[in-house]
């Protein structure tokens, strides 16, 4: 199999989609000649032009809003906002437009837009351009929030989220731009409503997403070296939850932990917990566990950021612990 | 605060048809009955929620719609009873939507801020203030690019919104991409109760909005011909060059804010002194001493217009009321 990353897996993503349909296009700061901040859109402007390669101002308000009037309009935008934590700039027509107009209208008008951010932490990048607020968005009815973590996600998932008549968020870790790997040609189709088994094991269930999957596979490695299988959950879609295949993994492991980078507070580890306390409680044979990031603005140095992170030997100590003695 | 000098001129009304006047002179009665209307109703709790009436500022929309053709978008806020009727939004799909009934315009789930009509291109009934620009540049945007040359986007919005970053952000992106959208902003000269004068370093929005780049016109929003003919230009140029324009209407509010507004922040006497400018008894006033209309011509618009209110009342008094077995339908496609 062709090797490939990540990056390069969204690029051809985009690419079949700009050559499949016309109406596709991608604007953003600096996805045209600079080629993207994370390199995604290189050679795509002078592959598919300027009108469909569309640099835009550091304008996050007007033209994430425009993409939402050019979805109403007809067509199928792609927005690129370069971080997370610039995308609070225009939750405005996230929130209050492209999530609400369907509703408002009585089933009128859908918004059949994609935005695209990068998010998550690891690259010293501190407070502003590191966090996770793939939860605030998960909260919102209206929204399908997507986390691709693989490469046939990132290659595959663009294609259904610009068919689906709805806005779609797509969170890309900036950790996982350069993860490298084997992806089949032709890709994989992959849907945009289900969660994923990425590592099949009999003990405990670790349910994640985003950029904490490979960590948690890496966790997972340590634990298999200890005795201890871990059978991993990769949510994949933030919102609508597919808390089928959560609670089928837990009723075999009757054990389950949630990784998740975001703020403990208020995120999407306390959801899923809560839905399976819900749905399984009795079927639980450990309390149900988390391990999140940190309630702290992401610091920038290495090791505090690092600290802040859930990473894999968190991962480890808190399955260790759900093992019991 | 009074017109400013420039705008106290006064139309020759002969040099347009009098068909044309008279259909404008509908057009006004049209939204002023109904909104008279909702406000007793909103007396008898039959309407809830908020509810911003444009009693004062109907010369804008009669002015500016009938210019628009049907594949023209447009783009309102909140306070946009009369531009959706007079985009051709039924009187009784808009009455049905304020009691909240689903033979409403927007099945009931918007209410009066929220209408909405796909047939007409009718997108909202925006209560986020300035929340339409952004929208209406990415609808041009759209038409620039499917393409569909010859469509205009009309975008109504109040002169609160200048205030607003999605004002700039959208002035430029249409200015710097060259979209066909038709900004119309409707200085009534209150953001709610702040007098523009209180939130505006500068109180010329023309030329803010000239600073962008974009062609503009400021009128007096009081006088439905100028609005009229303004509008009309207005809508020949974007339509034609396909690049955006920015028209001020300089209009006033005669009723209160929402329903809930106790007006504490403007002189009764001021409110009078606008009202001396009434879009409606102005132009008819005119229109009766150049002799193209009788107060019999005009009895008759004001009863059927009367009329049409009535049966719409009925039809949302009959109206159903949605099974909350429907609670979740149109959050989401049905897939």
């Amino acid at each position: 199999m062709p090797r490939t990353t990540y990056r390069e897996a969204l690029r051809e993503a985009h690419r079949e989609a700009l050559q499949r349909d016309p109406r596709v296009f991608l604007m953003g700061e600096d996805v045209g000649r600079y080629g993207g901040s994370y390199a995604v859109s290189k050679g795509l402007l002078a592959e598919f032009g300027e009108a469909r390669i569309r640099d835009t101002p550091l304008s996050e308000l007007g033209f994430v809003g425009a993409g939402i009037g050019a979805a109403l309009g007809g067509l199928r935008p792609i927005v690129e906002i370069m971080t997370v934590n610039f995308s609070l700039l225009a939750l405005d027509p996230i929130v209050n437009t492209a999530a609400l107009y369907r509703h408002m209208s009585g089933g009128q008008f859908g918004v059949p837009v994609v935005i695209r951010m990068a998010t998550g932490a690891g690259r010293q990048l501190a407070a502003q351009h590191s966090h996770s607020l793939e939860p605030w968005y998960a909260h919102v009815p209206g929204l399908r929030v997507l986390a691709p973590a693989t490469l046939e996600d990132a290659r595959g998932m663009l294609w259904p989220a610009l068919q689906a008549p709805d806005p779609v968020i797509l969170f890309e870790h900036a950790q996982l731009y350069n993860l490298e790997g084997e992806l089949a040609d032709p890709p994989p189709a992959v849907d945009i409503r289900s969660a994923a088994v990425r590592r099949e094991g009999r003990d405990l269930t670790l349910v994640t997403y985003g950029g904490s999957l490979p960590r948690a596979l890496e966790a997972a490695g340590a634990l298999a070296a200890e005795g201890i299988e871990a059978e991993v959950v990769d949510l994949r879609v933030l919102r609508p939850l597919d808390m089928a295949t959560v609670l089928a993994s837990v009723g075999r492991t009757r054990r389950v932990l949630v990784v998740e980078e975001a703020w403990r507070s208020g995120g999407l580890a306390g959801e899923v917990l809560a839905r399976v306390a819900e749905e399984a409680f009795f079927e639980l044979d450990a309390a149900p566990a988390r391990v999140c990031g940190a309630e702290v603005p992401m610091p920038y140095a290495k090791h505090l950021e690092e600290a802040a992170m859930p990473m894999p030997a968190r991962i480890v100590a808190a399955a260790r612990a759900l093992m019991g003695p | 605060m009074s017109l400013p000098r420039e705008l106290e001129f006064s139309t020759d009304v002969t040099r347009h048809e009098r068909g044309f006047c008279l259909a404008r002179v509908r057009d006004m009665v049209r939204i002023r009955r109904l909104e008279e209307r909702c406000a007793q109703l909103y007396g008898e709790q039959k309407i809830r929620g908020f509810l911003h009436l444009y009693v004062g500022e109907e010369a804008v929309a009669a002015g500016v719609m009938p210019q628009l053709q049907p594949q023209d978008n447009v783009v309102a806020t909140y306070r946009e009873h009369g531009h959706a009727l007079l985009r051709g939004v039924s009187m009784n799909a808009i009455m049905a939507e304020m009691y909240g009934k689903q033979e409403g315009c927007s099945r009931g789930r918007g209410g009066s801020m929220h209408l909405f009509d796909r047939a007409t291109r009718f997108f909202g009934g925006n209560a986020i203030v300035g929340g339409g620009l952004p929208l209406a540049t990415g609808l041009a945007l759209a038409d620039k690019l499917a393409p569909r040359p010859g469509c205009v986007t009309a975008c109504f919005f109040g002169e609160g919104a200048v205030a607003e970053g999605a004002f700039h952000e959208s002035l430029n992106l249409a200015a710097l991409w060259r979209l066909p959208v038709l900004f119309i902003c409707e200085n009534n000269l209150y953001a709610m109760g702040t007098a523009l004068a209180r939130s505006e370093s500068s109180i010329d929005l023309t030329a803010k909005a000239a600073t962008y780049g974009l062609a503009t016109a400021h009128v007096n929003g009081m006088n439905v011909l100028a609005v009229s003919e303004a509008a009309r230009d207005a809508v020949d140029r974007v339509r034609r060059t396909q690049a955006p324009f920015f028209l001020e209407l300089h209009t006033y509010r005669f009723r209160a804010h929402s329903m809930f507004d106790a007006e504490l922040y403007r002189d009764k006497a001021e409110v009078e002194r606008w009202k001396a400018h009434g879009p409606i008894h102005t132009f008819t006033g005119r229109l009766k001493a150049a002799g193209m209309m009788t107060e019999a011509d005009f009895e008759a618009i004001d009863r059927e217009a009367a009329a049409e209110v009535e049966a719409a009342v009925q039809f949302a008094e009959a109206g159903s009321w949605e099974p909350e077995a429907d609670l979740l339908r149109d959050v989401t496609a049905p897939h």
